[in-house]
């Protein structure tokens, strides 16, 4: 590892801890969000330095979107209106304290007592390739299972969410053209 | 697993986008002139320009109870990642960082934008510009499929996420001519997420300018300066994924380069001048509905090529 990537790695490792605290210390959901997506940015960042580049990149490329829909979802939920008033990130403070506590240690101890492997054989000049390798050659049977479990976790959840079904967009003898759907974005109108 | 360029294409690349994003600007004051009748002098082509200095000299606006933080971080964020995006985008035989998931890179700056747009309507705590911050998410989720799934197709071609090889890959051939599609995806996708023309919605006059509408000054023109960064960006992006990048015969490769973004690059400027403002409720659609399966299709097609080979 270069110089370069040396300073790079302890930037991202201290600023993401940093950012870490700032979510449970700031007072507006908004803030708070970005600072989550700020320290996600920073893992990523660790992630490309240590040579998966595919990985670090993605994680920021997700990260971004989906800390930026979670923020519009997080003040649309909010009790307070639209999420103006002050608020804090902290709840259940003694049983999140004993959780992320024993957490923390267990982490720490897996550090001091897994037995690490030695590296066999050099480096990849393209770790991309090795990734893509590893899920669709061997693992392809758990990447397929995985999403189709996905796929239908999403459909289920968006099922069971909304109430209303086909005979309210279209009749009751599902003849009705066009649907009838209260805000426009549907689809078959 | 990075390659870096000389040390001037790290001033060169974004004096070349500036450049490009100032050409695009004068070419579409000078459209507006000509289509209001009035006579195409120098004068009304740099007009435009002329508003930097007007916007550097402004007095700032104050707004009761800014997020002020979120608001800077996010007018800022818009150029500065269309600058970044063109880091891995080769001009002629030259690429400030070669890295090895170019394509990727390209797509995680342009989604930098949905943040700082995002904060660029939030900061100002006023209703108007966070609408129009919520409408550009809008826009994002009906483009960004689409648009993901023309990159893969270029980079399926190539078997490669750099987009030196993805450029190289196309010999002969350029991927414009057997994937039309992922292009006109691709350049479709540029003007939305420069949000100029028909994806103006997010800045749309209907809300009082959305997330321009409280921004004056420095900021104002920052987020000015992005949109145009943006098309001058993803017009440049669009020569090494889809129109060979600098090859051609005669000329040399940077000459190549040149000439291929100005072209497409005054296609965007025409096309968004001629279509009406579209609704993201109703671009959802669709880009969902219509958009997306044959962009899957359009995958398919490089990869059973490259079963083939």
């Amino acid at each position: 590892m270069g110089a370069t990537a040396t300073v790079l790695l302890w930037a991202s490792a201290l600023l993401a801890p940093a950012f870490g605290v700032l979510v449970f210390t700031m007072n507006s959901m908004a803030r708070v969000t970005f600072a989550l997506l700020a320290c996600l940015v920073c893992v990523g960042g660790i992630v490309t330095v240590l040579g998966l580049s595919y990985l670090g990149v993605v994680i920021v490329l997700m990260m971004v979107m989906e800390m930026v829909i979670m923020a519009v979802f997080m003040i649309a939920y909010m009790m307070n209106p639209a999420g103006l008033m002050p608020m804090s990130m902290l709840h259940n403070r003694r049983g999140a304290l004993v959780i992320s506590g024993s957490l923390f240690a267990a982490l720490v101890a897996g550090i001091f007592l897994v037995p690490w492997p030695e590296r066999g054989g050099a480096r990849p000049r393209n770790t991309t390739f090795q990734i893509g390798a590893a899920l669709m050659r061997e693992q392809m049977l758990t990447m397929i299972t995985l999403g189709f479990v996905l796929l239908a976790t999403m459909v289920g959840a968006t099922v069971l969410a909304t109430r209303r079904g086909r005979y309210d967009r279209f009749g009751d003898e599902l003849d009705q053209r066009p649907a009838r759907d209260p805000a426009g974005g549907g689809v078959g109108r | 697993m990075v390659e870096a360029g000389a040390w001037w294409t790290v001033l060169a690349a974004p004096a070349i986008l500036f450049g490009l994003a100032g050409l695009a600007v004068v070419g579409d004051a000078a459209l507006d002139a000509r289509g209001a009748g009035r006579p195409l002098t120098p004068g009304t082509a740099v007009r435009p320009l002329l508003a930097v200095s007007r916007a550097l000299l402004a007095q700032p606006r104050r707004l009761p109870a800014p997020d002020r933080l979120l608001w800077r971080a996010g007018v800022i964020t818009v150029p500065v990642a269309a600058v970044l995006s063109t880091l891995v985008i080769p001009f002629g035989g030259h690429v400030v960082a070669d890295l090895s998931v170019g394509v990727v890179w390209f797509n995680a700056m342009e989604a930098l934008t949905w943040a700082g747009l995002w904060l660029a309507g939030w900061g100002p705590n006023a209703a108007f510009s966070l609408i129009g911050g919520y409408r550009f998410l809008a826009q994002g989720l009906a483009y960004e499929l689409p648009l993901m799934f023309a990159l893969i197709s270029a980079a399926t071609g190539a078997r490669s996420l750099r987009v030196t090889d993805i450029a190289a890959a196309q010999h002969g051939l350029w991927y414009a001519v057997w994937m039309p599609f992922a292009l006109l995806v691709h350049l479709a996708a540029v003007l939305a997420f420069s949000f100029l023309g028909p994806f103006a919605y997010p800045a749309g006059r209907d809300i009082a300018g959305g997330v321009l509408g409280e921004t004056s000054g420095a900021d104002r023109l920052l987020l000015q300066a992005g949109r145009w960064l943006w098309l001058a960006a993803g017009a440049a992006m669009a020569v090494p994924l889809f129109l060979g990048g600098g090859a051609g015969p005669g000329l040399p490769a940077w000459a190549w380069s040149l000439v291929k973004t100005l072209l497409v690059l005054g296609l965007l400027v025409w096309v968004s001048r001629r279509l009406p403002v579209i609704r993201a409720d109703r671009y959802v659609e669709l880009a969902w509905v219509v958009l997306l399966p044959p962009a899957v299709l359009q995958v398919l097609v490089p990869a059973l090529v490259d079963l083939n080979l």
